[in-house]
């Protein structure tokens, strides 16, 4: 069983998403980051990333993440850890059994070098 | 906020039955889907720009891209939203929705990667869809001191959901978009809600000339900030600040209309007293429906009698502090709407039930 099915498929990315953009836009360490984004667009773009590192089926390439994250001045390693930090409080928060949560930060931490464009 | 599907989903496994060209079937096999064969038409055409093109087991974006129409698009995988296109003729597979806000959904948008259609279809991208039309004027008065109300009465009948805006035109230039306060089941002319801009092109134009009786142009009606039947039960956070009433104004009445039994709790934001109109309106749907609730707010000077004291957003989520499970429309001023957005979404409002209409 794939970790995608296992965690419970797209409604738990929908359980997850406001959980976890609440935690990120409330986070001082990155809020900033997002000030003026539009919300919407944004909690989008949170679903997408969620649905990525829960194992679950997208198109991302590491390609995507550089351009999306280059604009983003100052980004750097303390930023990634604080959102690594948010998807495993999310995930605790909703239950999701310890080793599955290992797994999904694998993924997520999988990203980090095209994130911050290294 | 979608979630994209499998890819083995999305390659349906063909297997055609008869080989003649015309008649012939596909059985189109989806993984994931059991042993449900679905039949497909092997000829389903996209109709896109007065051309018509053969999809055959591709998704709308890959066939119209194919052609070399370009289509704006992103993840192609159901997540970013960057294809939206709206189906104007046709059926829209449910799959090719998942995941769009409800609003979005029953105007027939869709996602151009996710969808492959069982039969032809016709698309358009978003805002093509705004064909123009001919109204005339019926009425004018002043809602307030800096409101005017329009009322129109469309040549052509209007299709429309109460919140839902319009595009008016003074000349082929220069066009503003107005939010419709009217509701189609219960109103026979479109109603507006026009607030003076100081200098305004548009408003200034409106103000001093325009009249009972003039014909004017306008657009067919958009945006996705309107009322959704189902989930009766849910109670409904409305916050408004000036003109921002108006799509409001058509929300709850729509929502009365079809006997939404939740909470709908109205807070109308101004600067001071002189600014709030419909108020003997909006009493009387107080009076008519427990369910309803109206609370004009002051946020300069003392708030007299029937008026709370504040910035409106700030009320309102002092007296609902918990919004777990609500749905909520924020209109008027950007910059109440950004900050109500984050406020009311901290206060457990779900991303995808806040709808929001920015303006100025």
């Amino acid at each position: 069983m794939s970790l995608y099915s296992e965690i419970g498929g797209e409604a738990a990315v929908n359980a997850a998403v406001d959980v976890f953009y609440r935690k990120v836009l409330k986070d001082d360490r990155i809020k900033h980051f997002f000030t003026g984004v539009d919300m919407s667009k944004q909690a989008a773009k949170q679903k997408a990333f969620l649905t990525m590192a829960l194992g679950g089926p997208n198109n991302y390439t590491g390609e995507d993440m550089r351009k999306g994250h280059a604009h983003l001045v100052g980004l750097n390693d303390s930023h990634f850890d604080a959102v690594m930090e948010n998807l495993g409080a999310t995930l605790t928060e909703l239950n999701v059994p310890g080793h599955l949560i290992a797994q999904a930060a694998a993924i997520a931490e999988s990203t980090r070098n095209d994130v911050l464009g290294k | 906020m979608p979630v994209s599907l499998s890819p083995t989903l999305m390659e349906p496994l063909a297997i055609r039955l008869s080989p003649q060209a015309d008649k012939s079937l596909v059985i189109s096999r989806n993984a994931g889907e059991g042993d449900k064969d679905s039949l497909r038409e092997s000829h389903v055409y996209v109709k896109y720009g007065g051309q018509s093109f053969e999809c055959g087991d591709q998704s709308v974006l890959d066939c119209l891209t194919a052609q070399g129409v370009h289509i704006p698009s992103g993840c192609r995988s159901g997540v970013c939203h960057s294809c939206l296109m709206c189906a104007v003729e046709g059926d829209v597979p449910e799959k090719a929705q998942e995941g769009l806000k409800p609003t979005l959904a029953e105007q027939n948008y869709f996602l151009a990667c996710a969808c492959y259609p069982q039969h032809d279809i016709e698309v358009v991208l978003p805002n093509a869809a705004m064909g123009k039309l001919q109204a005339r004027v019926t009425r004018i008065e002043y809602l307030n001191a800096d409101i005017l109300g329009i009322w129109l009465k469309p040549a052509a009948p209007l299709e429309y959901r109460a919140g839902q805006f319009i595009n008016f035109f003074k000349d082929e230039y220069t066009l503003r978009s107005y939010s419709l306060a009217s509701v189609p089941a219960l109103d026979d002319e479109l109603f507006l809600h026009v607030r003076k801009v100081p200098n305004g092109l548009m408003t200034s134009w409106m103000f001093d000339h325009l009249k009972a009786g003039d014909n004017v142009t306008i657009s067919e009606a958009s945006g996705d900030c309107f009322y959704v039947a189902g989930k009766p039960e849910q109670n409904i956070l409305l916050i408004g600040t000036g003109s921002g009433l108006a799509p409001l104004y058509g929300i709850i009445r729509e929502a009365l209309r079809l006997g939404h039994s939740g909470k709908i709790s109205l807070y109308h934001g101004s600067n001071t007293v002189a600014g709030f109109y419909l108020v003997e309106e909006l009493r009387k749907l107080v009076e008519t429906h427990a369910n309803f609730s109206y609370i004009p707010c002051v946020s300069e000077g003392v708030a007299p009698q029937g008026c709370a004291q504040g910035m409106v957003h700030d009320v309102a989520l002092k007296e609902i502090p918990d919004l777990t499970g609500w749905r909520v429309f924020l209109c008027g001023n950007p910059l109440m709407v950004k900050a109500a957005q984050q406020q009311t979404f901290f206060a457990g409002a779900s991303m995808r039930e806040i709808f929001a209409d920015p303006f100025g």
